[in-house]
Protein backbone atom coordinates (compact mmCIF):
# COMPACT_ATOMS: atom_id res chain seq x y z
CA UNK A 1 0.00 0.00 0.00
CA UNK A 2 0.98 3.50 -1.07
CA UNK A 3 0.16 5.72 1.62
CA UNK A 4 0.80 9.03 -0.42
CA UNK A 5 -0.79 7.54 -3.86
CA UNK A 6 -3.84 6.27 -1.47
CA UNK A 7 -4.13 9.70 0.37
CA UNK A 8 -4.32 11.49 -3.02
CA UNK A 9 -7.00 8.74 -4.29
CA UNK A 10 -9.29 9.77 -0.99
CA UNK A 11 -9.00 13.56 -2.01
CA UNK A 12 -9.91 13.12 -5.51
CA UNK A 13 -12.96 11.47 -4.75
CA UNK A 14 -13.70 13.90 -1.69
CA UNK A 15 -13.25 17.01 -4.46
CA UNK A 16 -14.92 15.45 -7.14
CA UNK A 17 -17.66 14.34 -5.15
CA UNK A 18 -18.01 17.54 -3.82
CA UNK A 19 -17.75 19.70 -6.70
CA UNK A 20 -20.71 17.66 -8.11
CA UNK A 21 -22.79 18.51 -5.57
CA UNK A 22 -22.01 22.31 -5.49
CA UNK A 23 -21.62 22.56 -8.98
CA UNK A 24 -25.65 23.09 -9.71
CA UNK A 25 -25.83 25.96 -7.00
CA UNK A 26 -22.93 27.65 -8.89
CA UNK A 27 -23.55 27.02 -12.15
CA UNK A 28 -27.65 27.96 -12.00
CA UNK A 29 -27.51 31.00 -9.56
CA UNK A 30 -29.26 33.22 -11.52
CA UNK A 31 -32.83 30.90 -11.80
CA UNK A 32 -31.48 30.04 -15.06
CA UNK A 33 -33.48 27.43 -16.92
CA UNK A 34 -31.42 24.12 -16.36
CA UNK A 35 -30.61 22.55 -20.24
CA UNK A 36 -32.39 19.91 -21.63
CA UNK A 37 -29.59 17.94 -22.32
CA UNK A 38 -28.88 17.58 -18.23
CA UNK A 39 -32.08 17.16 -17.34
CA UNK A 40 -32.35 14.02 -20.11
CA UNK A 41 -29.20 12.52 -18.55
CA UNK A 42 -30.56 12.91 -15.28
CA UNK A 43 -33.41 10.57 -15.74
CA UNK A 44 -31.61 8.24 -18.16
CA UNK A 45 -27.88 8.20 -16.42
CA UNK A 46 -28.97 6.66 -12.96
CA UNK A 47 -30.55 3.03 -14.44
CA UNK A 48 -27.54 3.00 -17.20
CA UNK A 49 -24.70 3.72 -14.55
CA UNK A 50 -26.28 0.94 -12.06
CA UNK A 51 -26.47 -1.98 -14.83
CA UNK A 52 -22.80 -1.09 -15.07
CA UNK A 53 -21.61 -1.02 -11.38
CA UNK A 54 -23.17 -4.44 -10.77
CA UNK A 55 -21.16 -5.87 -14.14
CA UNK A 56 -18.16 -3.98 -12.24
CA UNK A 57 -19.09 -5.88 -8.98
CA UNK A 58 -18.72 -8.98 -10.71
CA UNK A 59 -16.03 -8.52 -13.41
CA UNK A 60 -13.99 -10.57 -11.66
CA UNK A 61 -16.41 -14.02 -11.56
CA UNK A 62 -14.94 -16.77 -12.76
CA UNK A 63 -16.72 -18.07 -15.91
CA UNK A 64 -15.07 -20.72 -17.81
CA UNK A 65 -13.59 -22.40 -15.00
CA UNK A 66 -15.43 -23.99 -11.23
CA UNK A 67 -17.20 -23.00 -9.70
CA UNK A 68 -18.53 -20.77 -13.36
CA UNK A 69 -19.44 -17.95 -11.06
CA UNK A 70 -22.20 -20.14 -9.33
CA UNK A 71 -21.80 -18.53 -5.70
CA UNK A 72 -22.26 -15.07 -8.12
CA UNK A 73 -25.14 -16.01 -9.84
CA UNK A 74 -27.20 -17.52 -6.49
CA UNK A 75 -26.31 -14.75 -4.30
CA UNK A 76 -27.53 -11.85 -7.26
CA UNK A 77 -30.68 -14.34 -7.80
CA UNK A 78 -30.99 -14.34 -3.35
CA UNK A 79 -30.92 -10.52 -3.34
CA UNK A 80 -33.07 -10.13 -6.73
CA UNK A 81 -35.46 -12.38 -4.99
CA UNK A 82 -35.55 -10.99 -1.43
CA UNK A 83 -35.66 -7.24 -2.93
CA UNK A 84 -39.08 -8.15 -5.30
CA UNK A 85 -40.42 -10.31 -2.92
CA UNK A 86 -39.95 -7.76 0.19
CA UNK A 87 -38.90 -4.21 -1.22
CA UNK A 88 -36.58 -3.64 1.96
CA UNK A 89 -33.03 -2.74 0.61
CA UNK A 90 -31.29 -3.39 4.30
CA UNK A 91 -32.72 -6.81 4.26
CA UNK A 92 -31.93 -7.86 0.15
CA UNK A 93 -28.47 -6.55 0.78
CA UNK A 94 -28.09 -8.76 4.39
CA UNK A 95 -29.55 -11.72 3.08
CA UNK A 96 -27.13 -11.80 -0.66
CA UNK A 97 -24.01 -11.23 1.52
CA UNK A 98 -24.78 -13.85 3.94
CA UNK A 99 -25.45 -16.04 1.35
CA UNK A 100 -22.37 -15.78 -0.85
CA UNK A 101 -20.21 -15.62 2.60
CA UNK A 102 -21.71 -18.90 3.17
CA UNK A 103 -21.35 -20.12 -0.14
CA UNK A 104 -17.95 -19.08 -0.88
CA UNK A 105 -16.81 -20.24 3.06
CA UNK A 106 -18.37 -23.08 3.17
CA UNK A 107 -19.66 -24.64 -0.34
CA UNK A 108 -17.38 -23.60 -2.84
CA UNK A 109 -14.18 -23.46 -0.80
CA UNK B 1 -39.28 26.60 13.85
CA UNK B 2 -41.56 24.35 13.15
CA UNK B 3 -42.51 21.60 15.59
CA UNK B 4 -41.12 18.85 13.34
CA UNK B 5 -37.87 20.57 13.28
CA UNK B 6 -37.00 19.40 16.95
CA UNK B 7 -34.27 17.83 17.64
CA UNK B 8 -37.13 14.77 18.83
CA UNK B 9 -38.49 14.86 15.36
CA UNK B 10 -35.68 14.65 12.98
CA UNK B 11 -34.28 12.15 15.33
CA UNK B 12 -37.83 9.85 14.67
CA UNK B 13 -37.65 10.71 11.15
CA UNK B 14 -33.84 10.07 10.91
CA UNK B 15 -34.36 6.63 11.94
CA UNK B 16 -34.74 4.06 8.65
CA UNK B 17 -31.50 6.26 7.63
CA UNK B 18 -30.29 5.64 10.59
CA UNK B 19 -30.52 1.59 10.22
CA UNK B 20 -29.46 1.76 6.99
CA UNK B 21 -26.48 3.81 7.22
CA UNK B 22 -25.11 1.99 10.54
CA UNK B 23 -25.46 -1.58 8.43
CA UNK B 24 -23.83 -0.31 5.46
CA UNK B 25 -21.43 1.55 7.19
CA UNK B 26 -20.15 -0.98 9.41
CA UNK B 27 -20.08 -3.16 5.72
CA UNK B 28 -18.17 -0.60 4.19
CA UNK B 29 -15.55 -0.18 7.65
CA UNK B 30 -15.22 -4.09 7.22
CA UNK B 31 -13.99 -4.50 3.63
CA UNK B 32 -12.12 -1.33 3.89
CA UNK B 33 -10.15 -2.94 7.28
CA UNK B 34 -9.91 -6.45 4.86
CA UNK B 35 -8.20 -4.58 2.46
CA UNK B 36 -5.53 -3.12 4.95
CA UNK B 37 -6.65 0.38 5.63
CA UNK B 38 -8.13 0.71 9.32
CA UNK B 39 -10.33 2.69 11.30
CA UNK B 40 -8.74 6.07 10.88
CA UNK B 41 -9.18 5.49 7.01
CA UNK B 42 -12.63 4.74 7.28
CA UNK B 43 -13.36 7.64 9.18
CA UNK B 44 -11.50 10.13 6.89
CA UNK B 45 -13.59 8.43 3.92
CA UNK B 46 -16.71 9.19 5.41
CA UNK B 47 -16.47 12.21 6.38
CA UNK B 48 -15.11 13.89 3.35
CA UNK B 49 -16.17 11.46 0.39
CA UNK B 50 -19.84 10.67 2.15
CA UNK B 51 -20.95 8.99 -0.52
CA UNK B 52 -22.44 5.53 -0.21
CA UNK B 53 -21.48 3.63 -3.16
CA UNK B 54 -18.64 5.68 -4.55
CA UNK B 55 -16.81 4.68 -1.06
CA UNK B 56 -17.56 0.53 -1.73
CA UNK B 57 -15.92 1.25 -5.52
CA UNK B 58 -13.03 3.68 -3.87
CA UNK B 59 -12.07 0.66 -1.75
CA UNK B 60 -11.22 -0.99 -4.62
CA UNK B 61 -9.75 2.11 -6.33
CA UNK B 62 -7.54 1.97 -3.24
CA UNK B 63 -6.60 -1.67 -3.00
CA UNK B 64 -5.61 -2.03 -6.30
CA UNK B 65 -3.97 1.70 -6.66
CA UNK B 66 -5.79 2.65 -9.40
CA UNK B 67 -4.87 6.43 -11.58
CA UNK B 68 -5.97 9.82 -9.96
CA UNK B 69 -7.47 10.17 -13.72
CA UNK B 70 -9.67 6.77 -13.09
CA UNK B 71 -10.66 7.84 -10.12
CA UNK B 72 -12.06 11.37 -10.92
CA UNK B 73 -13.64 10.02 -13.65
CA UNK B 74 -15.53 6.73 -12.13
CA UNK B 75 -16.47 9.01 -8.88
CA UNK B 76 -17.83 11.51 -11.54
CA UNK B 77 -20.04 8.32 -12.84
CA UNK B 78 -21.07 6.95 -10.28
CA UNK B 79 -22.03 9.84 -8.11
CA UNK B 80 -23.63 12.34 -11.46
CA UNK B 81 -27.17 11.81 -10.14
CA UNK B 82 -25.95 13.96 -7.27
CA UNK B 83 -25.71 16.86 -9.84
CA UNK B 84 -29.89 16.65 -10.26
CA UNK B 85 -30.57 16.43 -6.40
CA UNK B 86 -28.87 19.91 -6.71
CA UNK B 87 -30.69 21.32 -9.50
CA UNK B 88 -34.01 20.43 -7.23
CA UNK B 89 -32.80 22.35 -4.15
CA UNK B 90 -31.54 25.28 -5.28
CA UNK B 91 -34.41 27.57 -4.34
CA UNK B 92 -35.14 25.97 -1.04
CA UNK B 93 -30.81 26.36 0.23
CA UNK B 94 -30.93 29.95 -1.52
CA UNK B 95 -31.70 31.53 1.58
CA UNK B 96 -29.90 29.09 4.00
CA UNK B 97 -26.94 31.52 4.52
CA UNK B 98 -23.91 30.27 6.36
CA UNK B 99 -25.19 26.60 7.05
CA UNK B 100 -25.43 26.58 2.87
CA UNK B 101 -22.13 25.09 2.49
CA UNK B 102 -22.50 22.44 4.94
CA UNK B 103 -26.15 21.46 3.47
CA UNK B 104 -25.05 21.36 -0.06
CA UNK B 105 -22.16 19.00 0.64
CA UNK B 106 -23.92 16.40 2.58
CA UNK B 107 -26.95 15.89 0.08
CA UNK B 108 -26.78 12.21 -0.16
CA UNK B 109 -29.34 10.23 -1.92
CA UNK B 110 -30.86 9.58 1.67
CA UNK B 111 -30.48 13.12 2.95
CA UNK B 112 -32.45 14.34 0.02
CA UNK B 113 -34.84 11.91 -0.17
CA UNK B 114 -35.88 13.13 3.26
CA UNK B 115 -35.41 16.94 2.58
CA UNK B 116 -37.02 17.38 -0.66
CA UNK B 117 -40.27 16.71 0.70
CA UNK B 118 -42.44 19.44 2.82
CA UNK B 119 -40.54 19.15 5.81
CA UNK B 120 -37.46 20.59 4.49
CA UNK B 121 -38.95 23.68 3.75
CA UNK B 122 -37.71 24.41 7.45
CA UNK B 123 -34.19 25.12 6.95
CA UNK B 124 -33.70 24.19 10.75
CA UNK B 125 -35.06 20.77 9.99
CA UNK B 126 -32.91 19.65 7.01
CA UNK B 127 -29.55 21.40 8.88
CA UNK B 128 -30.40 18.89 11.79
CA UNK B 129 -31.29 15.85 9.62
CA UNK B 130 -28.29 15.97 7.25
CA UNK B 131 -26.08 17.06 10.30
CA UNK B 132 -27.71 13.22 12.00
CA UNK B 133 -27.29 11.71 8.71
CA UNK B 134 -23.66 12.20 8.52
CA UNK B 135 -22.71 11.26 11.93
CA UNK B 136 -24.48 8.24 11.62
CA UNK B 137 -22.32 7.02 8.42
CA UNK B 138 -19.21 7.58 9.88
CA UNK B 139 -20.25 6.14 13.17
CA UNK B 140 -21.44 2.99 11.38
CA UNK B 141 -18.17 3.08 9.13
CA UNK B 142 -15.26 3.49 12.31
CA UNK B 143 -17.58 1.25 14.25
CA UNK B 144 -17.47 -1.65 11.33
CA UNK B 145 -13.16 -1.14 11.15
CA UNK B 146 -13.05 -1.85 14.74
CA UNK B 147 -15.20 -4.34 15.36
CA UNK B 148 -13.02 -6.24 12.69
CA UNK B 149 -10.08 -5.90 15.17
CA UNK B 150 -12.32 -7.26 18.03
CA UNK B 151 -14.27 -10.00 16.57
CA UNK B 152 -12.57 -12.51 15.13
CA UNK B 153 -15.09 -13.67 12.56
CA UNK B 154 -14.45 -14.90 9.00
CA UNK B 155 -14.83 -12.05 6.68
CA UNK B 156 -14.71 -13.44 3.38
CA UNK B 157 -17.07 -12.20 0.88
CA UNK B 158 -18.27 -9.28 2.27
CA UNK B 159 -17.90 -7.30 -0.39
CA UNK B 160 -20.69 -8.95 -2.04
CA UNK B 161 -22.70 -5.92 0.40
CA UNK B 162 -22.15 -3.58 -2.64
CA UNK B 163 -22.89 -5.92 -5.31
CA UNK B 164 -26.09 -6.36 -3.58
CA UNK B 165 -26.44 -3.03 -2.43
CA UNK B 166 -26.18 -2.09 -6.45
CA UNK B 167 -28.75 -5.02 -7.46
CA UNK B 168 -31.44 -3.39 -4.96
CA UNK B 169 -30.98 0.21 -6.57
CA UNK B 170 -31.13 -1.36 -10.16
CA UNK B 171 -34.48 -3.28 -9.28
CA UNK B 172 -36.12 0.20 -7.68
CA UNK B 173 -35.03 2.10 -10.96
CA UNK B 174 -35.86 -0.61 -13.10
CA UNK B 175 -39.49 -0.77 -11.61
CA UNK B 176 -39.47 2.99 -11.27
CA UNK B 177 -39.11 3.74 -15.17
CA UNK B 178 -41.38 2.27 -17.61
CA UNK B 179 -38.15 2.68 -20.10
CA UNK B 180 -35.66 -0.03 -19.68
CA UNK B 181 -33.72 1.60 -22.43
CA UNK B 182 -31.16 2.83 -20.51
CA UNK B 183 -30.34 0.10 -18.05
CA UNK B 184 -29.67 -2.63 -20.57
CA UNK B 185 -27.42 -0.10 -22.48
CA UNK B 186 -25.92 0.19 -19.39
CA UNK B 187 -26.00 -3.88 -19.14
CA UNK B 188 -24.84 -4.31 -23.06
CA UNK B 189 -22.10 -1.28 -23.34
CA UNK B 190 -20.34 -2.75 -19.58
CA UNK B 191 -20.35 -6.23 -20.95
CA UNK B 192 -19.29 -5.91 -24.41
CA UNK B 193 -16.36 -3.66 -22.58
CA UNK B 194 -15.74 -6.07 -20.08
CA UNK B 195 -14.82 -8.38 -23.17
CA UNK B 196 -12.89 -6.46 -24.93
CA UNK B 197 -11.08 -4.17 -22.31
CA UNK B 198 -10.70 -7.26 -19.31
CA UNK B 199 -11.52 -6.14 -15.36
CA UNK B 200 -8.98 -3.79 -15.13
CA UNK B 201 -9.38 -1.00 -18.15
CA UNK B 202 -13.00 -1.75 -18.84
CA UNK B 203 -14.65 0.84 -17.07
CA UNK B 204 -13.49 4.35 -19.06
CA UNK B 205 -14.82 3.01 -22.77
CA UNK B 206 -17.94 1.73 -21.25
CA UNK B 207 -18.98 4.89 -19.35
CA UNK B 208 -17.75 6.82 -22.77
CA UNK B 209 -19.78 4.36 -24.98
CA UNK B 210 -22.81 4.58 -22.31
CA UNK B 211 -22.91 8.69 -23.06
CA UNK B 212 -22.89 8.23 -26.18
CA UNK B 213 -25.63 5.73 -26.80
CA UNK B 214 -27.85 7.59 -23.96
CA UNK B 215 -26.95 11.10 -26.25
CA UNK B 216 -27.37 9.42 -29.37
CA UNK B 217 -31.23 9.84 -29.66
CA UNK B 218 -31.08 13.50 -28.93
CA UNK B 219 -28.98 14.27 -31.87
CA UNK B 220 -31.38 12.34 -34.56
CA UNK B 221 -34.37 14.09 -33.15
CA UNK B 222 -32.44 17.57 -33.86
CA UNK B 223 -32.10 16.49 -37.34
CA UNK B 224 -35.14 15.66 -37.94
Amino acid sequence: MNTLHSVALVGVMAAVTAAIRFAPFLIFRGGKETPAVIRRLGTLLPGAVMAMLVVYCLRNAELTAPPHALPEVLAVAVTAGLHLWKRSTLLSIIGGTVCYMLLVQLVFV
Amino acid sequence: MSDRASWRNVFKTSLPVMAGYMVLGMGFGILLHSRGYGPLWAAAMSLFIYAGSMQFVGVDLLSTGAGLLTAAVTTLFVNARHLFYGVSMLERYHGAGAKKPYLIFTLTDETYSLVCGEAGEDLTYCIRLSLLDHCYWVTGSVLGSLLTQVLPFDTTGIDFSLTALFVTVFLDQWMKYSDHRPALVGLGVSGISLLLFGPENFLLPAMAGILALLLLPDRKEVKA
